[in-house]
């Protein structure tokens, strides 16, 4: 019901037609449709209804990331809707709630900067918050901060004195830089340097030396709703590598004949109906047991990032010379896939996470 | 739909009991094809213990927990059976009895028999008194099934069946076979065929084993010469024995895939990988990575199951999805006994060595994608009903 809303809607407003205008344009971002989605209920969907939320829970949040991966939609709605709206949660003052209400009406965006090296590792954090006075000096570097560019806020993890504290600060504080990226992907990513960044109390977002009760419910949420996310790309390629097989000729007959074909693409819609299954419990997962969600969005993550890889590059070998074009569509699930399946961790970071639960 | 105090409840007396009830022999441990208790009549326990244990299910109708009371069940609904499932793999319980009337003739029978049939053939499966195997594959139809030449004449009272089937899994151990039989050679292929449940004891039923690559012989070749089948042992109608044949072949298929616990465990592959392990050694890396690989598919392929066993107690049953879970399920299957094996190392070369069955049951994985409809057939399925491309 919830997928067929949204698809009716994305269907018009966001095919994959419109990202490419945009990526022609040279822009990663589409203000005026983000103010559509929030008005829909999208950007509030894990905000509370006190906060001006529709409070639908993950496995919701994970039917729009799916619908929007299909038609590789731009959106803050990830870093925004769900990473940063799950963090304010778990943060109870009249702060928090003022700003899941700014998330709620599309007023505030945000992106999280974690990342420091080319690889997810949140524990290794090296960026430092001094404490000066009665707050914070941040000195340091992140990278591939996804949305960094645009944002109008930034969550910043960094070490303090006896552990990791994550900041909510305006990205246009004095001393950031914001680098935006030319990514493969054609979205917004940003290098950020914080030179000496001032910080106070009220900038920490729970507990200073204690950022990952906050941070590990957000980032297993993005998590959970990239992997969501990362399964409609895999469709979204599925369906037009499917629909190409039943119209094109060769040999003087479609290609959807040639049995080569046939089990290519079938072996890949049994990737893509197991991948579901686990994108599908890891929102319930989130939604009714969220303290113990870990594997269950490690699982999703891992399968998710497995299975769009395999999507896009059948989709390319069976769209033959054509999907090597850039006029063609195909490519760009190829580059959508790259991307997420570095964010929030890659398939061996998330296979290990797995690993550790099952016991090895 | 019960209230979840209900549940509750329905748990901890079911708990209560598989405490009270599994002896201890019959908990733990990789399953293993050698230790699965069958029933029948021939059945040989490995233990008192697998015989009391069935034998207790049994009467509480945990040895076929979903079918109705009356027919030997346990009469449980689906979050019922959740639970079930939950319980017993929360002490590691072997299943209490498995066999092919439980996977593949009890469904077929639930949705296409009489009343009368499902009384007088249901409960002794349910039991494990009654032992049955699969009389489709013959000589010359493989993949292509529906080429049965197994002919029954039509003798007014009764069919005189005529012909051979191979790959009859366990015929030998077996008290009764259901079979396809072509019982119209003038229709076209599909239109022919009856479901026919015949007796092993009968004259004129001959079953050789085939000594396989395991050197076991869970295959067998059949042979019907004159055999006489009272025409009340039809399932569904006559000549509509394919309709019975590819309802089987689904619940089949998602039995081979794992859904019935036949072939493959709940426990984490890397921990009785690290189990095989010689002392001091730890896995290597390629091993481990692979192990990984294969744990992520394995829950995946879990969830997928359940997701359509719920989705069949609402009515849409897994269908041609079936031949997803099947394909999916068994390459699984056949990686994880090949990761067993690297792990085993030369300790997994003897036969009955320090692992075991370790390398028959290897073996016996490698006809996981060929039995039940091959891995191709299942592709092809999918592509044409589920993807809709042309022939």
């Amino acid at each position: 019901m919830l997928a067929d809303a949204a698809r009716g809607f994305l269907d018009k407003s966001a095919p994959v037609k419109a990202f490419r205008d945009l990526r022609d344009a040279g822009q990663t971002h589409d203000a005026k449709m983000w103010k559509e989605m929030a008005a829909m209920g999208w950007a509030g969907v894990l905000v509370p209804e006190s906060a001006g939320g529709v409070d639908m829970g993950h496995a919701a949040a994970g039917v729009l990331a799916h619908e929007m991966g299909k038609t590789l939609v731009v959106s803050p709605f990830l870093s925004t809707a769900v990473i940063a709206a799950t963090a304010l949660r778990h943060v109870s003052d009249a702060r928090a709630e003022a700003a899941l209400a700014k998330i709620a009406s599309g007023d505030a965006t945000y992106a999280l900067a974690v990342d420091e090296t080319s690889k997810f590792n949140p524990d290794a954090t090296a960026m430092t918050a001094t404490a000066e006075g009665n707050g914070f000096r941040l000195t340091g570097k992140k990278t591939f901060v996804v949305d960094g560019a645009l944002a109008d806020r930034l969550l910043v993890l960094a070490k303090t004195d006896n552990g990791l504290t994550l900041f909510d600060i305006p990205a246009d504080r004095a001393g950031i830089t914001r680098n935006a990226q030319n990514m493969i992907d054609a979205r917004d990513s940003a290098r950020i340097d914080f030179d000496n960044v001032e910080a106070t109390g009220d900038d920490v977002l729970g507990q200073v030396d204690d950022a990952m009760t906050v941070l590990k419910p957000a980032i297993e949420a993005g998590q959970a709703a990239l992997a969501a996310e990362m399964a409609g790309v895999a469709a979204g390629a599925f369906g037009m590598t499917v629909g190409y097989l039943k119209e094109r000729k060769q040999f003087g007959t479609l290609i959807g004949t040639f049995q080569a074909l046939q089990h290519r693409a079938a072996h890949l819609w049994c990737e893509i109906e197991v991948t579901a299954s686990a994108v599908l419990h890891a929102g319930r997962k989130l939604d009714e047991d969220p303290e113990n969600a870990t594997m269950a969005v490690s699982l999703a993550k891992a399968r998710a990032t497995s299975t769009a890889r395999l999507a896009v590059q059948e989709g390319v070998q069976m769209h033959g010379g054509i999907g090597m074009t850039d006029a063609f569509d195909i490519g760009f699930y190829m580059k959508r896939a790259r991307v997420g399946a570095e964010w929030l961790g890659d398939y061996g970071y998330h296979a290990n996470q797995v690993a550790k639960h099952r016991g090895f | 739909m019960q209230s979840d105090q209900e549940l509750k409840h329905f748990r901890a007396e079911l708990r209560e009991w598989l405490e009270a009830n599994c002896p201890a022999e019959m908990r733990g441990g990789e399953p293993s094809e050698a230790s699965v208790c069958w029933g029948g009549k021939s059945f040989e326990f490995e233990s008192d213990a697998q015989r009391v244990w069935m034998e207790r299910a049994a009467s509480k109708g945990y040895t076929v927990p979903t079918w109705p009371v009356e027919y030997g069940g346990a009469g449980m609904n689906r979050a019922q059976e959740k639970i079930f499932i939950e319980e017993m793999d929360r002490i590691e319980a072997r299943s209490p009895l498995q066999s092919f009337g439980i996977w593949m003739l009890g469904p077929a029978l639930l949705h296409f028999g009489t009343h009368e049939q499902k009384l007088h053939y249901l409960p002794p499966i349910a039991r494990g008194e009654i032992r049955w195997c699969q009389g489709y594959s013959e000589p010359g139809a493989g993949s292509d099934l529906a080429s049965v030449q197994t002919k029954g004449e039509d003798k007014g009272d009764h069919w005189l069946v005529n012909g051979q089937k191979i790959w009859t899994s366990y015929a030998d151990k077996a008290d009764w076979i259901f079979a396809l039989i072509r019982t119209d050679r003038d229709a076209p292929k599909h239109k022919g065929i009856s479901f026919l449940l015949i007796d092993m004891e009968d004259e004129g039923v001959e079953t050789r084993p085939i000594k396989l690559i395991s050197g076991a012989s869970v295959f067998c070749e059949t042979f019907f010469t004159n055999v006489q089948v009272p025409k009340e042992q039809i399932v569904g109608d006559e000549n509509r024995g394919w309709d019975v044949a590819k309802y089987l072949l689904t619940h089949e298929r998602e039995m081979i895939s794992g859904g019935g616990q036949g072939l493959s465990g709940g426990r984490a592959l890397g921990a009785v990988l690290n189990e095989s392990l010689a002392e001091g050694q730890e896995m290597d890396t390629v091993l481990r990575a692979d192990a990984m690989r294969c744990e992520v598919d394995a829950l995946a392929i879990g969830l997928t199951l359940e997701r359509y066993k719920d989705q069949a107690e609402a009515g849409t049953g897994a269908g041609d999805a079936s031949a997803m879970l099947k394909y999916m399920g068994t390459e699984l299957n056949m990686q994880r006994h090949e990761l067993l094996m690297a792990a085993g190392g030369s300790d997994a070369l003897e036969w009955d060595g320090p692992l075991g069955n370790r390398p028959a049951d290897w073996l016996r994985t490698k006809a996981n994608s060929i039995e039940g409809g091959t891995s191709e057939v299942m592709l092809s399925i999918i592509s044409r009903r589920v993807l809709g491309l042309p022939g």
